[in-house]
């Protein structure tokens, strides 16, 4: 039970954080293939603000990596039906799959909006990456916490 | 409806509004010496199709602008229904032209409207065999009333207010059916400036109660009720209830002159929808850039037709519309 515990934990973090990116990045796909459209020398920029909200995908495969590897999955002892180390861990991947889920959804609006932006002001280009950059922030507080707290169980 | 996603589509509108006419725009077009100059400004600025050229073809020139919008929503939407409620004034138009000829055995000229949800034709053919199936059921009353209104009265005016009021409430009832807030807006606000105008027109004719309660329709921001006990007792009355509106501004323009409220109106839909340019999501920016659009085309057409007649700058700058961009 233990063992199912953070494998759920370790599942949930590249499950939602990865569902997350997936549709935040299609999303601002979508617009930036519209700009590409009627401008194609926008291509390199709105590339990079499509990519923005993909980060989430990676935190959380890289919390699934270090979550999967304490708890021995890897090679190593599991926690077998130790339900308490189990929830532990599952409780630290937390943060990452529920914020990286919701990071990616919101980071994808304000990319598609900072899209918008490029389109109409290209010379902007940097001011326009730096709003979805904003929403990064908690994705790297909660990636931060979730391996904190994995680091901290006692094996 | 609401709900759907218009992503690509709104990114690609954005790129297009960059090519909108701007307010100083319009300034230079008024400013220009002559209409072939004023003309110029506009191909320069990539109107028309490169082919077609010539003051006297101004007006085909607008007519490709015109078909430009559309060919573009049509290539950016699945289902161009929602946009149903910018074409049914067309229809109707198009339904008292087809009335008119069948009545007097006329055939007029460049009479039809092409842009329209239902073909020139069908409601022709409709009219001519009296076979009001072909046409869509919203419409078959009053098309079998006004044309049977105009075989027994041969009263033109009276036909034309009937279908003028089954175009405004099929315009509104369009909107609201889309639950899209700029949709639903634009229905409103079409219905409110033409019942205001009508209410106007009529008062200075001295026309009566019964001709009101057949020209107006009904919606939610004026009581009409109000509205046409106003038209019938004064000018001042109508002002003061207009006053008494959301749409008080109003009141002040009809008090300059008609065209100072026609502008009014249209300015009105046009500050309606201005906050859509920050939308990146939604229906709403492709409705607005429609509207836009058929905006500068009007204006275009008021500052041409009054460089043609020899207008001088100011009659024609108060006519101008603001602009979207």
């Amino acid at each position: 039970m233990g063992t199912t515990f953070a494998l759920l934990g370790a599942a949930s973090a590249a499950l939602f954080a990865g569902v997350g990116s997936a549709i935040a990045v299609g999303r601002a796909g979508q617009a930036a293939a519209g700009a590409v459209t009627e401008d194609p020398s926008l291509f390199s920029k709105v590339l990079i603000l499509q990519l923005l909200p993909g980060t989430q995908g990676i935190y959380g495969l890289l919390i699934a990596f270090i979550a999967l590897g304490r708890i021995g999955i890897m090679g190593g002892t599991l926690p077998g039906d130790d339900v308490a180390l189990g929830l532990s861990y599952f409780a630290a991947c937390l943060p990452m799959a529920v914020v990286g889920l919701i990071s990616a959804l919101q980071q994808s609006k304000a990319s598609v909006a900072a899209i918008a932006l490029v389109e109409k002001r290209p010379d902007q280009f940097g001011k326009a990456m730096i709003f979805p950059a904003m929403v990064e922030t908690y994705a790297i507080l909660a990636l931060l916490i979730s391996i904190l707290a994995i680091n901290g169980i006692p094996a | 409806m609401s709900d759907k996603q218009y992503i690509y589509a709104v990114a690609r509108i954005r790129a297009k509004e960059m090519h909108l006419l701007t307010g100083g725009f319009m300034e230079q077009l008024i400013a220009a010496k002559s209409p072939g100059e004023c003309l110029q400004l506009l191909l320069d600025k990539g109107w028309g199709d490169g082919q077609v050229n010539g003051v006297d073809r101004f007006e085909e020139i607008l007519s490709i602008e015109r078909k430009k919008t559309w060919d573009l929503m049509d290539e950016l939407m699945d289902d161009l229904s929602p946009f149903d409620v910018f074409l049914y004034s067309n229809d109707y138009h198009n339904l008292k032209a087809a009335i008119k000829e069948v009545c007097t055995g006329t055939d007029y000229e460049g009479i039809f409207i092409s842009q329209g949800t239902i073909e020139p034709e069908v409601i022709f053919k409709a009219i001519e065999e009296r076979d009001y199936s072909l046409l869509p059921e919203r419409m078959r009353p009053v098309a079998k009333e006004a044309f049977d209104t105009l075989l027994h009265t041969r009263d033109g005016q009276l036909c034309d207010i009937m279908v003028d009021k089954a175009a405004l409430e099929a315009i509104y009832e369009a909107g609201y059916a889309t639950k899209n807030p700029i949709l639903s807006l634009y229905g409103e606000l079409t219905v409110v400036t033409a019942d205001l105008k009508t209410a106007v027109r009529a008062q200075r004719t001295g026309k009566d109660m019964a001709f009101l309660k057949k020209s107006l329709a009904p919606c939610k921001t004026l009581d009409i009720n109000a509205l046409m006990a106003a038209a019938v007792d004064s000018f001042d009355a109508i002002i003061k209830y207009l006053s008494s509106t959301k749409y008080a501004d109003g009141a002040e323009e009809l008090k300059k002159s008609p065209s100072a409220f026609e502008r009014w109106g249209d300015n009105l839909i046009i500050r309606a929808i201005r906050p859509e340019i920050h939308h990146p999501f939604t229906l709403g920016p492709l409705a607005a850039y429609v509207l836009a659009r058929e905006n500068e085309i009007k204006t275009v057409r008021i500052v041409l037709s009054g460089k043609i007649n020899d207008m001088p700058e100011d009659s024609i700058r108060e006519r101008v519309r603001e602009m979207y961009v």
